[in-house]
């Protein structure tokens, strides 16, 4: 391997995170019509960190990937307005709930695409499985690498900081590999207007894609319970006493 | 009988509270299924002895001392190997950090679903109930495969308590491929609990005007005697005030401790679905209208840099008993 790095960035459309979620009582999924969709912001921690490994390298090509319906093409729009060379739908109105079936796709497009660093996002924020990148990675049989909020990459090799419970782990590895993105690694930069208007001339690909059956089925969706009727125990330093009081003797907590 | 797995979690070579969990939670998953559950765990040698005991038929000890740390194609070779011997329907394995990187290394092996995050065991044939969304929504996800890897959110289970599990101690089967080195764990500057796994967590928000002042969060945190963690919201941690690792919310942890106390947080529904499940919820905030007393069990309206102080000496003393 040269200077020239070829990355490849896994993203998604998913609801914005300040969207109040209505369930459609049609389809038992979530009401699209109601809320406002975004690039997963985990993917775009991803899609930073391969431009910015490109440029640092001089030369190389940023590939955006995304598995959806039609729509996710504006979500590949965004990650080109930003930057990225080119992108790839793969295209299907029945994307699948399951992880290990979304990572045969993805992996399958992946396999014959000689990146050296394939990077996604640690979890969409909609389904929040925390798991597509990692199943790819062991899919295509490479060193996979989740949740970093710290990655170089040199030579050949990586090595990337992992936050854990209490501590820090440092994880070392050869390319190529999968890497998926925490909060913390970079700044994700704003596209320009120049970018935008670019993006527009970029290629994108729309491949269709079956999914295969998935081993598990989405049987209902439901909006969590309604916590209790709270109540304010008092205003100021007079309420203290009362709190304590309704920790102690009502809810038991301390 | 079909069989459940679950997978344990040690760090520095003692057993991790969240096995208790995880234990627990394969055990209601089996009840739901007729099943019976088996143990794995995978650490150093000094592991041993606090695997006496517990509540499953038996336990798997894969023991090296170059498990001493989590090395994730190690461990996933390790779990693979037990799981892919015999009849598992369900290897169940803890949401936290290690068994989020572990789930889906499992699954890819195994070439099976895996169902993510679980807060609850379903009526029905292996019918699962997680938060999607940061928990804006629950989704009730039934396993139709033959075996899934279940993933299980940290303090959503109560822990099991003791039981007779025999220990059959084996190597690491020789075929594992080590891609990934986990060359060290670096401990913080000041050692304090994750907000993902402390009964309490005390969280503040842009209420406190600036980052010197969350010295008044920590010191009511401390006041709980080393059982509540620092959270932060993300505005806060967006400012630079507090590290990304106490962001509670959509875009950072989602919580589930006994008791959630919100301090000058307004509630934007990206942290109301990070902490909304909480056991008890208590919102200290100046703006009687504000959001997060929607979802607060209890409340106190007015000025936190005059509350807290008191609260602060108020629990420290209970505390100390």
């Amino acid at each position: 391997m040269g200077d020239q790095l070829k990355i490849a960035v896994l993203v998604k459309r998913v609801p914005d995170s300040e969207a109040r979620i209505k369930i459609d009582s049609g389809s038992g999924g979530i009401d699209p019509a109601s809320v406002k969709f975004v690039v997963n912001p985990y993917d775009e921690y991803a899609v930073e960190e391969a431009l910015a490994l490109k440029e640092k390298a001089g030369e190389g090509e940023v590939v955006v990937i995304s598995l959806g319906a039609d729509s996710s093409q504006e979500t590949l729009r965004s990650a080109l307005a930003m930057g990225a060379d080119r992108g790839v739908l793969l295209k299907t109105e029945n994307a699948p709930t399951d992880p290990f079936a979304a990572a045969q796709i993805l992996a399958a497009e992946l396999e014959d695409g000689g990146f050296d660093l394939i990077l996604s996002g640690k979890l969409a924020i909609d389904d929040y499985h925390h798991a597509t990148g990692i199943i790819v990675a062991e899919l295509l049989g490479l060193p996979g690498v989740s949740a970093a909020s710290g990655l170089t990459v040199e030579s050949g090799k990586g090595s990337a900081e992992r936050e854990i419970e209490g501590g820090v782990e440092v994880v070392d590895f050869q390319l190529p590999a999968v890497v998926t993105c925490d909060k913390g690694l970079n700044e994700p930069r704003y596209p320009a207007l120049k970018g935008i208007m670019m993006a527009k001339k970029k290629p994108l690909e729309v491949k269709d894609v079956t999914p295969a059956d998935s081993g598990v089925e989405v049987v209902g969706l439901d909006l969590p319970p309604a916590r209790p009727e709270g109540r304010i125990v008092g205003e100021g330093v007079d309420g203290v006493a009362p709190l304590i009081a309704a920790l102690q003797q009502e809810a038991k907590v301390l | 009988m079909a069989k459940i797995l679950a997978v344990l979690e040690q760090r520095d070579g003692a057993l991790k509270k969240v096995s208790g969990e995880i234990l627990a939670a394969a055990r209601k998953i089996a009840d739901s299924i007729d099943a019976s559950v088996d143990a794995i765990a995978i650490g150093p040698a000094g592991l041993e002895s606090d695997l006496n005991g517990l509540a499953a038929d038996k336990c798997t000890f894969v023991s090296s001392d170059s498990l001493q740390l989590y090395q994730a194609d190690l461990y996933a070779s390790a779990v693979e190997a037990t799981a892919s011997s015999g009849g598992y329907r369900a290897i169940v394995i803890p949401a936290t950090a290690m068994g989020k990187d572990l789930g889906p290394r499992i699954a890819a092996r195994l070439k099976c679903p895996l169902v993510a995050d679980v807060t609850a065991v379903a009526d029905g044939e292996l019918t699962l109930v997680r938060p999607v969304y940061a928990g804006k929504a629950m989704s009730t996800v039934k396993v139709t495969a033959g075996t899934a890897v279940v993933t299980v959110r940290p303090n959503a289970f109560e822990a099991a308590g003791s039981g007779n599990a025999s220990v059959e101690k084996i190597e690491l089967p020789d075929t594992a491929v080590k891609r990934v080195t986990t060359a060290q764990v670096k401990a913080p500057e000041n050692k304090s609990l994750d907000v993902s796994e402390a009964s309490i967590v005390v969280s503040g928000g842009r209420g406190l005007k600036e980052a010197d002042n969350f010295k008044l969060i920590e010191e009511l945190a401390a006041a709980f005697g080393g059982e509540a963690a620092v959270g932060a919201s993300r505005a806060v941690v967006d400012a630079g005030w507090r590290p990304h690792s106490e962001q509670v919310g959509q875009t950072g942890k989602v919580v589930s401790p006994d008791l959630y106390v919100a301090v000058g947080i307004s509630g934007a529904i990206q942290h109301l679905a990070g902490m909304r499940t909480s056991k008890v919820i208590v919102a200290v905030n100046r703006d009687k209208d504000a959001p997060i007393f929607g979802v607060a069990d209890y409340g106190i309206v007015g000025d936190l840099f005059e509350i807290l102080p008191v609260l602060t000496e108020k629990i420290a003393k209970i505390t100390a008993g």
